[in-house]
């Protein structure tokens, strides 16, 4: 066992200070990643990619990887900032709504005042704030459940969106919009001209910031805590509001900027696209082992919770399953991950007391 | 030796009620001190005053250190080394056993966290009391014991010079409460001063100087510790004299309602017999791990037994199921009585006919409230259970009063054998005597009981006879009234 034990029930002769940081920990560092959920993620999705690989001579190819990063960039985005909710012990359903209206409302004074980038961003971003802000004030001070407190924004959120748009479209975008970014272009060999486009550079941004966030940072810290056990943090001192706007907020934010750049990707804005894919970002960060009931949950969890379910509904394209079956599979798949953590963590614990 | 902390005259009302009256303490350096009183005696009370969280009312003094401190806050009492561990500890399962102990270091600046020096804070807290814990395990994969140990730890990180323990023990074995005698001792001899708040005698106790006993919110007295025992200390608490003998009982005559012959579990338990006859109390103790929760299990039909015959009645039961066992007259209430035995927020008359929902229906296949009012009636009645209506959720009683709940939700199965697993386990001493009174009077009508218990004094003074087991096997039998507790003890400690 790498366990220290019992250490109370230590002799005292046998007393042994702090842990150490040499060959062992390092090797129940391996041992406690090959436990993990990350892991057997890892595993299935490098066995899917290889099968596909073999199975098809379109998927792994640059461009293939290229157009599962942009198309699922929106998805991925809005992944890293309802990580930090789940984390939290929160959820939030109305990030969609949100980043519906985000996306009007900045798109349309940018074209009648002719903003540029940063004005957009900042614009949707701080829309996206303040849509998550009164999600933290309903759930923190009157202490509602933050699923009904989110499904009622939602509703709201949208609804005055189009009541508001009549759900008309905006398809006359400015030109720096259309044309998007292209940093690092560079051609393969049969002349394909490959590039950093917006969505994929937003989406490793995206990413970065939420490790940053949860890793780095000692709200990110407190975050965990909070999650792992309220009245403990409250006891401690934690700004619970406080905290809870930063995460509800930060959602808000990330949802605004992943607006963006799925308007950019589709060239236009509809109000109907948006809401209803909550569910799908859901179930990429629960794939990934975020808790329901929170404390627990990786950004690579996420990140691969994403890549499962992307690899999944391109590797049936590719292969050519019936478009029909995709919801099949993708819930086959959940059931599935999902059960052989709880599964693995089940005989883990049961070894143990048996020890 | 002077005082680290003093407080006088404290009173605290909430709405018309009194909390604390006019109350004294006084807690010395390196001192181990026991704050002790029954459920709503003012205990909690003290402590939230004592940490800043709660203030009292004008006349009251806090002095530490010298210094009077008129608005104590919570930040003034950390800063002053006062650390309370709660007896849910306050742990963070999700983390780390190094960021639970270094904790403090995510609230304040800087904003980045630096985890070496994180890992240096949480290896230097659990040096100081000499704990060897893995840094990098998860809080929640680790024993209550080694949960307590990272607590404590905390609470040294932050520089603790008074440390507040509520109901340490309560949830620790026998083996795990002596390694918190060491680690108290240890505190103590580094000049840190330890108060634990509990409702009963503690084994800490052994270690502590001065035992301070609340009741009803007034101060009833301090006492040094030497001179405290089980029965006045229960006197001290409730006013009232407990006084427990033992009695000649022959139950020769009566029928035999459980036999076991050679029962074995690979692993868990060997070669046990024993016999229970009606009206018969059976107690059965043993150290955690001799098997003997392991052995009710099966007798419950939750834990099949490799070889050996289970009788009741005289006849041959191959249980599977509970439901095969509560059908042969066999009910079980369990330690755990909050997690397993009931549905809190449900009513208390709901409760009770849980286990019997299958015989109240009429002929329409319903259930008609009369005939649910009338029979969780009658329960509560036969039990004294002190409820003002059986509708109220569970939640509301007592801690004694739920205890009879799960009573009597298995008396409503009217059961031939009862297996009581520990079941005064966190109960207040009133609350205690009023569960052996029940459990006596089934035995009276006829139920046999089988009383399994951690505690020696337990068994020893209400059960008519006392199977010890060790290790899986059973390794003693005593009759407490020819016999005297120092030997059951020795038969259990051998």
């Amino acid at each position: 066992m790498l366990r220290h034990g019992d250490s109370l029930a230590a002799a005292p002769g046998t007393r042994r200070a702090g842990a150490d940081t040499s060959r062992p920990a390092r090797a129940a560092a391996l041992l406690r990643f090959r436990r993990s959920h990350e892991f057997w993620l890892l595993t299935v999705i490098l066995a899917l990619s290889l099968a596909l690989s073999v199975a098809t001579d379109s998927f792994l190819t640059l461009q293939n990887l290229f157009d599962l990063l942009t198309s699922n960039a929106f998805v991925g985005i809005l992944a890293s900032g309802l990580l930090v909710v789940l984390i939290a012990g929160g959820i939030d359903i109305s990030f969609t709504a949100t980043a519906s209206v985000a996306q009007y409302v900045a798109l349309t004074l940018g074209i009648r005042h002719g903003l540029g980038w940063f004005a957009l961003f900042a614009m949707a971003g701080a829309v996206g704030v303040l849509c998550g802000l009164i999600n933290a004030i309903f759930i923190t001070r009157l202490r509602i459940s933050s699923i009904i407190v989110s499904i009622a924004t939602l509703n709201i959120f949208y609804g005055l969106l189009i009541v508001s748009t009549g759900g008309k479209y905006i398809t006359s975008l400015p030109k720096f919009f259309r044309d998007g970014i292209s940093w690092f272009e560079h051609d393969d060999a049969s002349g394909v001209p490959y590039a950093l486009n917006l969505q994929i550079l937003v989406l490793l941004l995206a990413f970065a910031a939420a490790w940053l966030l949860l890793n780095r940072t000692n709200v990110g810290r407190q975050i965990y805590a909070m999650g792992g056990n309220k009245d403990a943090a409250q006891r401690l001192g934690f700004h619970v509001l406080r905290l809870n706007m930063l995460v509800y907020g930060y959602l808000g934010f990330v949802a605004g900027i992943a607006s963006l750049v799925q308007a950019q990707l589709a060239q236009s804005v509809t109000p109907t696209v948006l809401v209803g894919k909550e569910l799908d970002v859901l179930a990429a960060v629960v794939l990934g082992g975020a808790s329901l009931t929170g404390g627990v949950g990786t950004v690579f969890g996420a990140i691969l919770g994403v890549a499962l379910l992307a690899i999944l509904q391109n590797g049936l394209v590719l292969v050519g399953v019936s478009s029909y079956w995709n919801q099949w599979f993708v819930g086959l798949t959940i059931l599935c991950a999902v059960s052989i953590t709880a599964w693995s963590e089940r005989r883990r614990r049961a070894a143990k007391a048996i020890n | 030796m002077a005082n680290f902390l003093d407080v006088h005259s404290i009173s605290k009302h909430f709405g018309g009620v009194v909390a604390l009256r006019d109350v004294d303490l006084s807690l010395r350096a390196g001192e181990v001190h026991c704050l002790v009183g029954e459920n709503g005696s003012g205990k909690s009370t003290l402590i939230k005053i004592i940490s800043g969280v709660l203030h009292p009312e004008p006349g009251g003094r806090i002095v530490i250190e010298g210094r009077e401190y008129p608005h104590l806050n919570p930040v003034q009492s950390t800063a002053c080394g006062i650390q309370v561990i709660y007896q849910d500890l306050s742990l963070f399962p999700n983390l780390t056993v190094a960021e639970n102990i270094a904790i403090a270091g995510h609230l304040g600046p800087p904003r980045l966290v630096n985890w070496r020096r994180l890992h240096l804070t949480a290896e230097a807290a659990m040096a100081r009391i000499g704990a060897s814990l893995d840094a990098d395990a998860r809080v929640e994969d680790l024993s209550i014991a080694n949960r307590q140990l990272v607590a404590i730890c905390r609470a040294m990180a932050a520089d603790a010079k008074l440390v507040i323990m509520d109901e340490p023990t309560a949830s620790l074995t026998r083996h795990e409460v002596d390694a918190l005698v060491r680690l108290v001792a240890d505190l103590k001899r580094a000049g840190i001063c330890i108060v634990f708040v509990s409702h009963r005698l503690d084994e800490v106790m052994e270690i502590a100087e001065r035992v301070t006993v609340l009741r009803d919110g007034a101060k009833v007295g301090e006492f040094p510790a030497r001179e405290m025992d089980d029965k006045r200390l229960a006197t001290l608490m409730t006013g009232k004299a407990f006084a427990y003998r033992t009695y000649a009982t022959d139950f020769g005559k009566s029928q035999t309602v459980l036999a076991v012959s050679h029962l074995s579990r690979a692993g868990q338990y060997e070669d046990i017999s024993f016999e229970i006859r009606a009206g018969e109390i059976v107690g059965l103790t043993g150290l955690l791990g001799s098997g003997r929760t392991e052995l009710a299990l099966s007798l419950f039909g939750m834990n099949r037994p490799t070889s050996g015959e289970i009788r009741v009645d005289g006849k041959l039961l191959a249980l599977k199921t509970n439901a095969q066992a509560i059908e042969a007259g066999i009910a079980y209430v369990s330690e755990d009585r909050l997690n397993l035995g009931l549905v809190l927020e449900q009513p208390i008359s709901s409760n009770i006919l849980l286990t019997v929902l299958d015989k109240l229906p009429n002929r329409f296949g319903l259930v008609a409230e009369k005939t649910r009012q009338r029979v969780a009636r009658k329960w509560i009645k036969d039990l004294a259970i002190r409820a003002p209506d059986p509708d109220n959720a569970v939640r509301t009683l007592s801690g004694g009063n739920q205890q009879r709940v799960v009573l009597a939700k298995w008396m409503a199965t009217q059961p031939r054998l009862l297996i009581l697993d520990s079941p005064t386990v966190g109960v207040d001493i009133a609350a205690k005597d009023g569960i052996y009174e029940v459990v006596r009077a089934l035995a009276a009508n006829g139920v046999a009981i089988l009383l399994i218990s951690d505690e020696v004094a337990e068994v020893f003074y209400h059960a008519h006879r006392v199977l010890v087991m060790r290790r899986g096997r059973l390794a003693g039998e005593c009759v407490p009234h020819e016999s005297s507790e120092a030997e059951l003890q020795a038969v259990v400690d051998a």
